[in-house]
């Protein structure tokens, strides 16, 4: 037992000089009551902001991070050091320009970059919640986010942006908060999750939980911490966000530092050394648990299921406008998802675009340097800020 | 572009332009098959329409979400049904209904979405398809149809008659109509539809459902 422990990814090594971000503290008169019917507080939600809100507040975007993102947009990233997760998109003068958008980001519920998760503190019993902390949807994440944005004085975005659950937190915005969203822009994702994507989701749980570290969720009290299991979780995930072509492309059957086969089971092929990489330096960033509470949200996520399964019912009525993005090698969230969602849309008459890029890089492209997306990431910020009198 | 950097009514193609005309300042609108969304981007900003479009080749859509448009990738064979009825005041359909593959359907569709309908198209009927069929024994080559039988785009192709005659069977009520020359310029068509069939090298026609 140690009382002292506190998982590495809750105490992040500031850099100096670096935009590390703000938390913001909920006290007892502003309890967040759950899709579960839970109430959670005391709340804490992690943030960080770039640029500069207008006089007007009507410069505001905000940006929702994927499952494994957090708030270190287009800072450096406290923990790996590596910049961040968005810089290609965020910044001065870039697609998402912050000389001209006061930008957010906010860790989401459930994370654990800061934001109340099951790695916080149970104030019912001092201890860290571990599986006590409450099941939470992608609606949670966005309550939580509009809690956020009430504390810093901003009623209406002009604009929310994210890619897969990013995507999701986005959609579940515009239909919940229809009046607070100028515009949305939903970036490879769907309004439900498939039953693929489920399955998927499972595989990477049943990994974490088949890990003896894992302790039935109370590893914190153990001092130890499942990363055998969540590193399998992400190999597995990672496989996910590529595409075959990009495999092969990158990988083909290259073996690594070395001329033959090892007739063993080490990692004789390129792509086993990457994943094992990818599994290995994720673990160092990330929670187990919140790996299990923040998929189980995007398993739940069903947009149309409170509207008797009809999505355009999601979206009656809505002033927004949408850009839909979708990549054509994207097999998680595929191009079919998307423009399900922009037919939803133009049935409830509603002013959507619908883009779909060419690209080999799978699900992660959204990430990546994608010209095409960034072209249209303007264009589609530009005339939204354009119709809102931004200057 | 202007000095003011809005797009300018002599850029438009001129069967464009026409089409523009017809369009009052402010209304909802569908362009179908906007295609790199010149009209589009006129009748927003110049005309203060509230306009949307609907284009099948991908690199136009990203090129028109680019230029700050509302433009959704599409085919207009499957996905105007989705669109619900009355929702635009005007929809156009300008040089793409002889590229359809079913055009009925998509007039009763443009009908049922529009309450005015805009469809422009290159004429079958004119002299030069006739001559070049009966003189030569070719399929046309024209300055309205400038592809050859075996690469055109063009699989419904129809004369100015041919149009009103499934008009009519649609239930459409014209309301304006314009022939276009060769190089797009207007005339306004009156009474004597046939010598149009004749002479125009294609049409514009403003209709609305009876």
């Amino acid at each position: 037992m140690s009382e002292t422990l506190i998982p590495r990814f809750l105490r992040p090594m500031k850099a100096p000089g670096e935009n590390a971000g703000y938390a913001l503290e909920l006290g007892p008169e502003h309890p967040l009551v759950l899709d579960s019917g839970k109430v959670l507080s005391p709340l804490t939600i992690a943030y960080i902001t770039y640029g500069t809100l207008n006089a007007e507040r009507s410069n505001a975007v905000l940006i929702t991070h994927a499952l494994t993102g957090d708030q270190f947009v287009a800072s450096t990233h406290p923990v790996t050091g590596k910049p961040g997760w968005w810089d290609l998109a965020v910044g001065p003068g870039k697609p998402i320009d912050t000389d001209r958008f006061f930008v957010i980001c906010a860790n989401v519920l459930g994370g654990c970059m800061g934001t109340t998760g099951p790695a916080s503190i149970d104030p019912a019993t001092g201890k860290i919640y571990g599986l006590n902390f409450p099941l939470v949807t992608i609606r949670d994440m966005v309550r939580a986010q509009a809690m956020l944005l009430d504390q810093l004085g901003i009623e209406k975005l002009l604009c929310v942006i994210g890619g897969s659950m990013g995507g999701m937190q986005a959609l579940q915005w515009a239909a919940t908060y229809p009046e607070r969203v100028f515009s949305a822009m939903p970036i490879a994702t769907g309004a439900r999750h498939s039953a693929q994507n489920i399955a998927f989701h499972e595989v990477g749980r049943q990994a974490i939980m088949a890990d003896p570290d894992w302790r039935g969720g109370d590893y914190n009290s153990f001092d130890v911490h499942p990363s055998k299991g969540l590193a399998v979780a992400r190999m597995a995930a990672h496989i996910t966000y590529l595409s075959e072509a990009a495999l092969q492309r990158k990988f083909g059957r290259e073996l690594q530092d070395r001329q033959a086969l090892s007739f063993g089971f080490d990692a004789d092929f390129q792509i086993e050394s990457y994943l094992r990489h990818q599994g290995m330096t994720f673990v160092d960033r990330f929670d187990a648990n919140s790996y299990l509470y923040i998929t189980r949200a995007m398993d739940y996520f069903d947009l149309a299921a409170d509207f008797d399964g009809v999505l355009a019912e999601a979206f009656r009525g809505t002033k927004a406008r949408f850009c839909l993005v979708s990549f054509t090698s994207d097999w998680l969230f595929p191009t079919s998802e998307n423009k399900r969602i922009a037919h939803a849309l133009n049935a409830s008459g509603a002013n959507v675009s619908f883009v779909e890029i060419e690209s080999d890089r799978g699900h992660d492209a959204f990430l990546l340097d994608e010209p095409e997306l960034f072209q249209v990431m303007q264009g589609f910020l530009g005339s939204a800020a354009s119709a809102r009198g931004v200057k | 572009m202007t000095r003011a950097g809005l797009p300018s009514r002599a850029d438009l193609r001129p069967d464009l332009a026409a089409i523009a005309d017809m369009i009052p300042e402010g209304t909802r609108v569908l362009d179908i098959g906007c295609g790199d969304g010149a009209l589009l981007e006129y009748l927003v900003k110049v005309k203060q329409v509230d306009g949307r479009g609907l284009e099948l080749i991908q690199t136009n859509v990203n090129q028109c979400v680019a230029r700050g448009l509302s433009v959704v990738q599409g085919d207009a064979d499957t996905d105007l049904s989705e669109y619900p009825s009355g929702i635009f005041d005007i929809v156009i359909l300008s040089q793409t209904i002889q590229a359809t593959w079913q055009p009925e359907y998509v007039l009763n569709e443009l009908l049922r979405i529009g309450k005015r309908s805009i469809v422009s198209f290159p004429n079958f009927g004119h002299w030069r398809v006739r001559a070049s069929l009966v003189l030569k024994g070719r399929m046309p080559v024209t300055r309205a149809l400038d592809h050859t039988w075996y690469d055109t785009p063009n699989i419904h192709l129809c004369t100015i008659s041919d149009f009103l005659a499934l008009a009519k069977k649609s239930g459409a009520r014209i309301e304006k109509a314009q022939t276009l020359d060769g190089d797009g310029h207007t005339r306004s068509l009156r009474a004597e539809a046939w010598k149009a069939n004749i002479f125009a090298e294609g049409a514009i026609f403003l209709m609305a459902k009876n």
